[in-house]
């Protein structure tokens, strides 16, 4: 194994250690220290213990677990979808019901396995790659986890009640909209569906800066595992492709309850603003599906042949070009929409543009196996299975960029064969090759030889007899989600074919499951790091223990074979060795190089997210109930308990230097400059910005593109609401301002001027026309909501910034809440300020 | 090469149906499936080109140089690749644009059903529920528009299709080659009606196409 070097091939580990050095802590006893750590990190007992989780051990695993149990459920829908159309006059199910079904499977397979999946991986292993003891924000995962795992079972239960969304899983208005889907079938989408993604919002938050701020130190970007670097490509594109989703869902929601158009054709909006929006999303989404994947290729492939990566660099510039041009293709979801046919050909050019890193990754891989000496292992039987089916799908997407091509394929079967063999060959193959691939570190268990194997086997045979065949039937003119086709005789057989080889596709993937259930259960213990492996994900005992490691690796321990750090580790020879304070404790090292920064002390057990989470969970219940002015009461639980958990972060106790290693004395979190909260607000400021921008770019595409009636004359005067804008804009400007200051006194004057803005919103809210009548004036109301909200916000951050004075939290030294508010404050001032020039641009303009 | 007719022919037939995009049965959907059968091809060879490096990959230790495969083969061999696909599609795009002169049709989708409006030579329009007449051999642009939700106009042996968008308005070129009977439907989910949201375009010899719109009217109810 000695032949298996550091992962990124530029730095050797000497003269990585030259440039962070950190010298060894002393050797202590291994037990001791493992029985402190697991004292200090582990859950607590029994049920209880599982309520109060916070470990990312625990959750990535978790979030992995429910994910396939929705794999299973949107499988079995599946079937029944298989099973109407085995047959022409499918006599199965009813229409209605038909369309459930298919809606509830795209939507649970999109939403419910693959983005939660793809986030449990993350959260599960990440901290032990990049060899820390947790993500950045441990109660946050919990939050992620609780919201992913309520807003799925709403969605379920609807299902049972035959209640689902029924409209597709993208819901095109005005088919979505509250005319032609009266109920609260598309209610449910769109609240259960946002609801889920507060976990996506929130675990691309702490993935990004567990990434950039927890690196062991010396592993600088340049070097990191490539998964770390597809993982924040993943949540980069999350920051930037969730909002204009949420954006779209929040504004179709208020369309659907209180009738203010955003898409309705008669009344200034356009239908295609959802398709626009929602697609910014989509088409993204396939590559945040698809990147977690070809990162854990990246991992195994060198491994399982014995060699290291080919090209590191030129993959790292792949996952870049990925990331930017995937939100430049979301229009070739929408070419027979009717878009000028010079947009047509600058998209159709990006589409097929966008497959050139893809194939510079794939020809890495097979130049990997080229370099080194692949070893059939199981994983590696689903990594062909990926060569072989991803290839195919990539291709069939390179078909589909071709716009007269896409005129005949899109919304057929075509169309579906060609995502299945995306998402199962570029998502599901991969995922599964590295189940088998990390089982013994979650398990600690060997595999029972030969029925993964025979799992492999009855999978490709059942994928490829399902959806190879489906090409054509597409071809032959079968659309989509229909139900019956009594005219189309010659579909029968091929509709047969697919669905006789979809139930051998499930039974392999039953045998799959049963193949990872016998390993935990009956599966002999493995020994550690089986595979050989380079990376610090192995360099600990199996199953991975809930600190993950004894003393955090450093420059020293990095590129070396797993095998030969676990004792020195084990033992203490790193940094911050055992817990002799009894806090849990990571290192926060620098973007860039990794060098140590400060210790972050993070948060233990608590049932806080779970009861936060059942709050929001009520808002979105009293929602779906239409009962809105309840809903608009339940937010008030919901602000305090954010209050209760801003406060779990107040300085307290001793504010001491920490000896990370000899002689190496780190300030704590308290008194760091840029702490893990500071980096996730800016992080999430991203995603809030896009999704500001999202509106944005709503209000243009309205003015600018959609061909529907002008907006009446506004009957409100500019005498009228420049005041208004005027006092806003300077209270916010002042507030701004005394933030600088930074004493109790500009606390409690931020305070009151934030409230003199808050005011000067309502001021404006009341004048606002009615936003019922055009689509300009319901886009206004909403721009004042945002902003009022901010305020609102703002305003809170000030008035705990002053009870932290009060409590004599804040010093010279310890800034307390004071810069995230002074960040807050900023955004804040910057979006009013945008949106009052917009609003006075329209004005003056029309 | 009577082999390759031969298979030609089973293929072609094999493929036949009234909604087969793989049946032509006009000038702009004979160019996309002309343009299908060579993506087809080139995607073939490219599938067995990975598989094959993929299993040369088990051969065992060898130096290899990065370049060549990031480079060469990811980079300039994939974009070669890529840059032919686009210009073929391009090409084929632009010739099926509607340019020039054509008949003029309309079709106003709803849930769940198709009104055709013909040209009565005289400004004025003839309607029909669920079937299109157009004369054969000479293009023809339908306007395609929605009273309801979003539907899709596709006529697969003549042309694309085209979204019918509330509040827009689509232009459609297609044209038939030979009179004859060819099956559409809508291809965007509109709901519980949508698996039968079918309607027919009959092709007229030019010469016959003003009388079977003047039997239209007459028929056509006085709404």
């Amino acid at each position: 194994m000695t032949d298996i070097p550091s992962p990124g091939q530029t730095a050797p580990a000497d003269t990585r250690a030259a440039t962070v050095h950190i010298p060894a802590s002393p050797a202590q006893r291994a037990l001791p220290l493992h029985r402190l750590l697991s004292q200090v990190w582990a859950n607590d007992d029994g049920l209880w213990g599982q309520i109060t989780a916070v470990s990312h051990t625990t959750l990535g695993l978790r979030f992995m677990a429910t994910a396939f149990v929705f794999f299973a459920i949107g499988g079995i829908l599946s079937m029944l979808i298989r099973a109407q159309l085995a047959t022409p006059d499918g006599a199965f199910l009813d229409t209605e019901l038909y369309n459930q079904i298919f809606t509830m499977h795209g939507s649970i397979m999109m939403f419910l396995f693959a983005i939660p999946m793809l986030e449990g991986l993350g959260i599960w292993l990440l901290p032990k790659m990049l060899g820390t003891r947790d993500m950045a924000f441990p109660r946050l995962t919990a939050l992620g986890y609780w919201c992913y795992l309520f807003g799925g079972l709403i969605m379920l239960t609807a299902l049972l009640f035959g209640v689902a969304p029924h409209d597709g899983w993208f819901m095109y208005t005005p088919l979505s909209s509250a005319e032609f889907s009266p109920g609260i079938n598309a209610d449910v989408w769109l609240l259960g569906v946002t609801f889920v993604e507060i976990s996506a919002v929130a675990a691309a938050v702490e993935i990004t800066v567990t990434i950039l701020r927890q690196r062991a130190p010396g592993m600088r970007l340049m070097e990191m595992p490539l998964f770390a670097w597809y993982m924040l490509g993943t949540s980069a594109m999350m920051l930037v492709g969730f909002p204009p989703l949420i954006a779209g869902s929040v504004l179709l929601e208020i369309e659907r309850a209180f009738d203010w158009p955003f898409f309705d054709p008669a009344r200034g909006g356009d239908p295609l603003l959802w398709q626009h929006l929602f697609w910014l999303f989509g088409h993204p989404e396939v590559y945040i599906i698809f990147l977690p994947a070809a990162g854990v290729m990246s991992m195994m492939i060198p491994v399982l042949c014995r060699t290291t990566i080919l090209g590191y660099g030129a993959i790292v510039a792949a996952i870049l070009a990925l990331v930017f041009l995937s939100f430049g293709l979301w229009v070739h979801h929408m070419f027979t929409v009717g878009i000028p046919h010079m947009a047509l050909a600058f998209f159709s050019a990006a589409s097929v543009l966008v497959a050139v890193p893809t194939a510079v990754q794939v020809f890495a891989w097979i130049g990997t196996m080229w370099k080194g000496h692949p070893q059939l292992h199981l994983p590696m039987y689903h990594i062909l299975g990926f060569f072989l089916t991803f290839v195919m799908g990539g291709l069939t997407g390179v078909m589909l960029a071709i716009v007269p091509f896409n005129w005949q394929a899109h919304d057929t079967a075509f169309v579906t064969a060609h995502l299945h063999y995306v998402l199962i060959g570029g998502f599901v193959f991969p995922m599964m090759a590295a189940a088998t691939y990390w089982m013994p570190l979650m398990t600690g268990k060997r595999r029972i030889k030969g029925l993964g194997e025979a799992a492999f086997w009855v999978i490709l045979i059942g994928f490829h007899g399902t959806f190879f065949i489906m090409h054509l039937t597409g071809l032959m003119g079968m659309p989509r989600r229909i139900d019956v086709y009594p005219d189309n005789p010659e579909w029968i057989w091929l509709n047969l074919t697919s669905s006789i080889f979809s139930f051998v596709l499930t039974i392999g993937f039953a045998l799959y499951a049963l193949d990872l259930i016998l390993q935990a259960t009956l599966g002999k213990r493995e020994s550690r790091d089986p595979w050989g492996a380079p990376t610090l994900d192995w360099a600990m005992p199996i199953p991975s223990p809930n600190y993950n490691f004894a003393s955090l690796p450093t420059a020293r321990h990095l590129g070396r074979d797993a095998g030969d750090i676990i004792v020195p580790l084990a033992r203490g020879e790193g940094m911050l060795p055992g817990a002799p304070r009894g806090r849990r404790e990571i290192l926060v090292t620098s973007v860039g190089d990794a060098t140590p920064d400060h210790v972050a002390m993070l948060p233990g057990n608590t049932a806080l997210p779970l009861v936060l989470s059942s709050a929001i969970c009520v808002f979105v219940l009293l929602m779906l109930a239409s009962l809105y002015a309840l809903a608009g009461l339940a937010l008030l639980p919901v602000a305090a308990l954010i209050w209760v958990w801003v406060r779990g972060m107040a300085p307290q106790g001793a504010m001491t230097p920490v000896e990370a290693a000899p002689g190496l004395h780190l300030p704590i979190h308290h008194r760091a400059t840029t702490t893990l909260g500071q980096s996730g607000l800016m992080a999430f400021l991203v995603a809030n910005g896009t999704l500001f921008s999202s509106l944005l770019f709503g209000l243009a595409f309205l003015s600018v593109v959609t061909p529907g009636p002008a907006a009446p004359p506004s009957a409100v005067s500019a005498a009228q609401v420049l005041p208004a804008f005027a006092l806003l804009a300077a209270a916010l400007v002042l507030a701004l301002g005394a933030m600088g200051w930074r004493r109790a006194g500009a606390a409690w004057a931020g305070t009151a001027l934030n409230l003199a803005a808050l005011g000067a919103v309502l001021w404006l809210a009341v004048q606002l026309e009615n936003p019922t009548a055009h689509t300009r004036d319901a886009l206004r109301a909403v721009l004042t909501g945002y902003i009022g909200l901010h305020v609102l916000v703002a305003a809170g951050m000030s008035a705990f910034v002053a009870d932290q004075y009060r409590r004599g939290e804040i010093s010279p030294e310890v800034p307390g809440a004071w810069p995230s508010c002074n960040l807050w404050q900023r955004y804040t001032t910057a979006v009013t300020l945008i949106t009052l020039a917009v609003v006075i641009a329209q004005g003056v303009i029309t | 090469m009577r082999s390759v007719l031969f298979l030609a022919v089973v293929l072609t037939a094999g493929c036949a149906g009234p909604l087969s995009t793989l049946d032509p049965a006009g000038p702009v959907a004979g160019q996309i499936a002309w343009l299908w059968w060579a993506m087809l091809a080139g995607a073939g060879v490219l599938t067995l080109l990975v598989l094959v490096l993929v299993a040369m990959g088990f051969g065992g230790l060898r130096p290899v140089a990065a370049r060549v495969w990031t480079h060469r083969l990811g980079l300039w061999f994939s974009l070669g690749v890529l840059s032919v696909t686009l210009g073929a599609g391009l090409w084929v795009g632009e010739r099926i644009l509607p340019r020039g002169d054509a008949v003029e049709v309309t079709a106003h989708s709803f849930q769940w059903g198709w009104r055709f409006g013909h040209p009565d030579g005289m400004g004025g329009w003839i309607a029909a529920e669920g079937v299109l007449h157009i004369p054969a051999g000479e293009p023809v642009d339908v306007v395609v528009t929605s009273a309801d939700v979003i539907h899709a106009f596709w006529v697969p042996r003549l042309a694309g299709k085209i979204d019918a968008i509330p509040g827009r308005e689509n232009r459609l070129r297609l044209q038939a080659d030979a009179p004859g009977i060819y099956a559409g439907r809508s291809a965007e989910f509109s709901g519980v009606g949508y698996a039968g949201m079918t309607f027919t375009v009959i092709a007229h010899a030019p010469d016959d196409w003003p009388a079977a719109i003047a039997a239209l009217r007459d028929e056509a109810p006085d709404d």
